[in-house]
Formats: structure tokens, C-alpha cells, sequence
């Protein structure tokens, strides 16, 4: 079973907890005096991860106040930018890249293997409430293709089986250690590097 | 092949620390006070003289676009603007940059913003990249802790602050102005130009506008010397550059190597190369979802810079290498670029808004030959009526994709259109 929305009652009142008050502030510090504005898309992230992952009208109009932007110039900022959600998300969201490059590499599959895995399609959410399931355009990891990106971590190198055992991790509760599922270091090739071989290295100190 | 020593990110893999302690011992921020003292002029005419281009797409020579910043400030600061915004299908280098080496980042950041005389910096980069950005972060909070950058940055008597901003979303923000836009606050659509940014740019202050990848080059050419970097790659193509290989290859990997490589030496050297062996090669997109595809016959002898990629109509772009092999569906594969570039249209120009979706809609009914060989003259006659028409280089990037297809897989167009039609009369029959 599956909807295209979670369930939730938008907040009639939004305001930040003292804690993200005071990073919304370190936030807006980063722009000269008068320019408070470029800090909405910060802003609006912090309002979204304290919101569990959406942002209702109440925190656009609080962010708006806080920046003394219209609120019709916020509204602008939410809707541009695909990684604002303005409908409540699973506590999981689960974005397949399907672009080219991965599409190369097997999406499809990966599309499946999320879809039988949750039971959903792209666009919805489980029951639960636990997982969303969207389609995003190239997401920069490439050459480690394909892959997907839940909530902030990527998860690279993918085949059926290793998204699955994601999905069914993530469902128990676990955090699967991000990065390439095939044991890869980050994008070298495969079988190993074949450049940056010759030099010392320095590596176990930190 | 280029030597290891003449390579520029050495830890593009993360086999070492990208701390601070670690990118000393590799070099970074060795003498970067002794650099600045040599002066705005020096700096600026070495990097000219390294001839260096800018590393996110356009290849535009860095040294000139630094001179193009106001000598003597009138009043207003100037910004420093570094474009980590990356989002170009098939590119994933500036990643490993800020990840595993983010101290080459801020040392060329200080150095560039000190030669166009910009006190302050911001590192615009894509939200998608959360990780990333925290690494980064942490970098720039240890420049800062060891008097790197901040006031008197490395004891150089010059200010500077360098902020990481981070972006929600928006292939366009990796367009210059479309960037500056969205770092003022707004959505992220571009500019008309002129004025261009080292007029009126951040704020309508003087701003320069640099990739990744170029600032992140620009302390090894001011401590190596120009010289050693113009001797690496072929004139007007010089230094090293990170190439992104990716698809039907036996190993997809970044690597670092040579201007100029024959694109099936990189291929074969260092991604194992084409599945199923270079036969079965069949076209090749060399930088990034907005240049044209080249079919093998280009792919056998071509050279992978600027000047060798647009001499055979295609472009280095961000050197993004995405391999395709003999199984692909190339339709369908750049039917999924028009997709891409439908998606992330802006949709202030006409031209663009509409055309993006309008050559989606036709490539997808190509794909599956559900159409009249007449459309695909039409088709090219609107890629046309879209290139060159809008404020930014989206339409035009959504175009020659396109362009591509129809100039070196026509027949595999038309083929399909017949063979529907063939078999939509044996049904019918």
C-alpha cells in the first residue's frame, strides 16, 4: 500500500528551536550587512531538517520575517529549488539518479529493485511513512554510477541486491556505511589506481 | 603518460588524509606568503603565461578573465566566486577535489582572490553534496585556526574571508550569473550580459567567477612556474586536467592525466577499457551532457582537449568521458539527456522553456520510431531555433546534444521509424 502524500497536519506556527536559532544567525553572519537574503536557501534547509524534511507554509512565512523578505520572494526561492519539499516526505527519502551516465549502468534495474523492495512507485511514499521514492537528475558521483542518495548520504556502485539490503537496513533501523557497495576506493578503478602509485605515501597519519 | 610527479591533486582517491596536517606534507600552503609577496601583476601574468583555461566548461583563458577585474577598487569590494555548483551529467571531479584535498581549494581561493583584490570568497556548492561540504568546511575552519586565511592571511598583510555556501538544487546555479543570483537569495535565474560579473556581478560589486578544478590548479602553477605547466598537454591545451570516465567501461574512475591524451589511450589505460573491447565501441559524449556525441570512427584517433574536440564539431567541455558501447540504445540515451535539460530549464526564455520539452517529447517518439522521417528535419531546424537564443547557454547545451545524434546517427533514426512502420502494416495486414 502506498500514498502520494504523507498524512501529516501542517503546523499552523513555526519558529526555530533556540539551537537553530542560533545557526540560522552564524548563517546569515556569512553575508554583508543589508544582504541577509542570501542566506534563505540555508535558512530554509534548517527550517526543513527541524521540520522532518518539509517545509509547510507557516516556516516560509517565519523564514520570510526572519530575513525581512516578502513572503511572495521565498515562496519564488521554495519552489525553484527540487531539494525544498513543499509536500511532507518518508522519513527516508530515497532519490535514484536515472540520468544518463547511470541509466548506462543499470538504473532500470535499481528502479525495480527500490519499487519491489518498498512497494512503491516513484513519487510515492510507504504506508508507514518510512520511505519516499523519487527519480533526480545526475546527482555529480558518475564514475561510481549507478547510485542514489537517501536522506544526505550516497550510496554508489549499486546492483540489485546491495539497494536492496540497503532499503531492508534502513527499515531496521540501521545506517548503512555510505560510499561504493562494491568495495571500491571512492573513483579509482576498480582493480586498484593506476596512477598515483609511485609516490610516497603518507597515508595512516592524520 | 604523465608522471605522478607531474601531477597536480594527489590525493584525487582519498588515499591519504585531507587534513590539514596531511595536505602540508603534501605540499599545500608551502610558501603561499612568499607568492603573495611577488605581487597582483606577477600572479596574474604567470597564470596567463601557464595558459591555463577554465576548468568547468567553457575553457575561457583564466589569467585574462582575473585582468578583467577593476585595477583600483571604486568603493565598492570585489568577490571572489568559486562555482562548486557541480551538476553537468557525467562529472563527479570537483567532488573528489573538495572531499579529498579541499586545502588546494582554499590555497588557490586566497591566491586568486588576492589578485583580483577581493577580501572575501564564497564557495558556492551543490546542497546534494552534504559530506562534501562538510569536509570543506572543516578545512576552511583549520585555514582559518593556522592564519591561513582571515586577517593577514599566511602573514601576507592581505585579508581574506572565504564562506562555504551551499546551493538546494538547480543544475542552472552552475551558470555563472544563474549562480550569483541564487548566492544573492533568489531563484537561480541568469542574467542578461553585459554587464559581466567583473563588472557588476555579486551584489552589482566586481566579481570573479571560477571553477573548482582552475583555483584548485593555480597554487601548483604559481609554485612550479608557468612554464612547467604550459610544457605539459599542446599549445593554448596545456596542463593536466581530471577526467571523469564513466559508463561502458570495464573500470569507471577519475584520473588525472595530460591535455591532449588520445581519448582511447585514456580510455584503455585507466578505465580497462570499452566493455567487450574497443570494437565494440559505439560513440563516445567527451565532456559532459552538453556536448555532442562522437561515434568511434572520431573516438579511434581524436585528442582529448579544447581546440582537437571543437575541430571534429564536439567540445572538451568538463572533460566528463561517457562511454557508450555497442548494446546502447544511443536514442534513448540522449533522449534522457533532452529530459535532463528539460527538468532544469529555468524557464525565462521562451525559446528554452518550451523547446527543452518540445525535444524531450519528439526524442522519446523517435526512440521508439513512432514517427515521420520528415521530423527529424524538423526537429534539427528547432534545435537550431533554440541555440543562440536565450540569456544562457542552457538552450544551446540542450541542443547540441541533439545536433549530435541526428549528425552521426541519422540512419539508425531512420531505420527505426521504417521498421515500426514495417511491422505496424504486418499487424494491420
Amino acid at each position: 500500500m502506498s500514498a502520494n502524500t504523507v498524512a501529516v497536519e501542517p503546523p499552523e506556527q513555526f519558529k526555530f528551536t533556540p539551537a537553530n536559532r542560533k545557526r540560522a544567525k552564524a548563517l546569515i553572519a556569512k553575508y554583508p550587512a543589508g544582504r541577509q537574503a542570501s542566506a534563505v536557501v540555508p535558512l530554509l534547509d534548517l527550517a526543513q531538517r527541524q521540520n522532518g524534511g518539509w517545509l509547510p507554509r507557516a516556516a516560509i512565512e517565519y523564514v520570510a520575517a526572519l530575513l525581512e523578505m516578502p513572503v511572495i520572494r521565498v515562496w519564488e526561492v521554495a519552489t525553484f529549488y527540487t531539494m525544498l519539499n513543499l509536500k511532507p516526505v518518508g522519513r527516508h527519502l530515497v532519490q535514484l539518479c536515472t540520468t544518463t551516465p547511470c541509466w548506462l549502468m543499470g538504473s532500470d534495474a535499481i528502479l525495480e529493485a527500490c519499487e519491489k523492495t518498498l512497494g512503491i512507485g516513484l513519487g510515492q511514499t510507504t504506508e508507514d511513512g518510512a520511505f519516499t521514492l523519487v527519480e533526480v537528475e545526475c546527482l555529480g558521483a558518475c564514475a561510481n554510477g549507478p547510485m542514489m542518495q537517501v536522506n544526505d548520504d550516497y550510496y554508489e556502485d549499486l546492483d540489485p541486491k546491495s539497494t536492496a539490503a540497503i532499503l531492508e537496513a534502513l527499515r531496521a533501523g540501521e545506517r548503512p556505511a555510505p560510499g561504493s557497495q562494491a568495495g571500491r576506493q571512492a573513483s579509482a578503478p576498480a582493480p586498484g589506481p593506476t596512477t598515483l602509485t609511485g609516490l610516497e605515501g603518507t597515508a595512516g597519519e592524520s | 603518460m604523465l608522471d605522478d610527479r607531474d601531477r597536480i591533486f594527489t590525493n584525487l582517491y582519498g588515499l591519504e588524509d585531507w587534513r590539514l596536517k596531511a595536505a602540508r606534507r603534501r605540499g599545500d600552503w608551502d610558501g603561499t606568503g612568499d607568492i603573495i609577496a611577488k605581487g597582483r601583476d606577477w600572479i596574474i601574468q604567470q597564470v596567463k603565461d601557464s595558459g591555463l583555461r577554465g576548468r568547468g566548461g567553457a575553457g575561457f583563458p583564466t589569467g585574462l578573465k582575473w585582468s578583467f577585474m577593476p585595477k583600483e577598487s571604486d568603493g565598492r569590494p570585489h568577490y571572489l566566486v568559486i562555482n562548486a555548483d557541480e551538476s553537468e551529467p557525467g562529472t563527479c571531479k570537483d567532488r573528489d577535489i573538495m572531499r579529498h584535498d579541499p586545502h588546494k581549494l582554499i590555497e588557490g581561493s586566497l591566491l586568486a582572490g588576492f589578485a583580483i583584490a577581493a577580501h572575501a570568497g564564497y564557495i558556492y556548492i551543490r546542497g546534494e553534496f552534504h559530506a562534501e561540504a562538510q569536509h570543506l568546511q572543516a578545512a576552511i575552519d583549520e585555514a582559518y585556526g593556522a592564519g591561513l586565511i582571515g586577517k593577514n592571511a599566511c602573514g601576507s598583510g592581505w585579508d581574506f574571508e572565504l564562506y562555504l555556501h551551499r546551493g538546494a538544487g538547480a543544475y542552472i546555479c552552475g551558470e555563472e550569473t544563474g549562480l550569483l543570483e541564487s548566492l544573492e537569495g533568489k531563484k537561480g535565474m541568469p542574467r542578461l550580459k553585459p554587464p559581466f560579473p567583473a563588472t557588476a556581478g555579486l551584489y552589482g560589486c566586481p566579481t570573479t567567477v571560477n571553477n573548482v578544478e582552475t583555483l584548485a590548479m593555480a597554487p601548483a602553477i604559481l609554485r612550479r612556474g608557468a612554464d612547467w605547466f604550459a610544457g605539459l598537454g599542446r599549445p593554448d591545451n596545456t596542463g593536466t586536467k581530471i577526467f571523469c570516465i564513466s559508463g561502458h567501461v570495464n573500470h569507471p574512475c577519475n584520473v588525472e592525466e595530460e591535455m591532449g591524451i588520445p581519448l582511447k589511450r585514456l580510455i584503455e589505460k585507466h578505465a580497462g577499457g570499452v566493455r567487450g573491447g574497443w570494437n565494440n565501441l559505439l560513440a563516445v559524449i567527451p565532456g559532459g551532457a552538453s556536448v555532442p556525441l562522437i561515434p568511434k570512427s572520431i573516438c579511434d584517433t581524436v585528442l582529448m582537449d579544447f581546440d582537437s574536440l571543437a575541430e571534429v564539431k564536439s567540445g572538451l567541455g568538463t572533460a566528463a568521458v561517457i562511454v557508450m558501447d555497442g548494446s546502447t540504445d544511443i536514442i534513448k540515451a540522449v533522449a534522457r539527456l533532452s529530459k535532463f535539460f528539460m527538468h532544469e530549464s529555468c524557464g525565462q526564455c521562451t525559446p528554452c522553456r518550451e523547446g527543452t520539452g518540445w525535444m524531450w517529447r519528439v526524442m522519446e517518439r523517435l526512440a521508439a520510431g513512432e514517427s515521420e522521417i520528415e521530423e527529424i528535419d524538423m526537429l534539427q531546424e528547432v534545435t537550431t531555433q533554440v541555440e543562440g537564443h536565450c540569456i544562457c547557454a542552457l538552450g544551446d547545451a540542450a541542443a547540441w546534444p541533439v545536433q549530435g545524434l541526428i549528425r552521426h546517427f541519422r540512419p539508425e533514426m531512420e531505420r527505426r521509424i521504417l521498421e515500426r512502420r514495417k511491422s505496424a502494416e504486418a499487424q494491420a495486414a
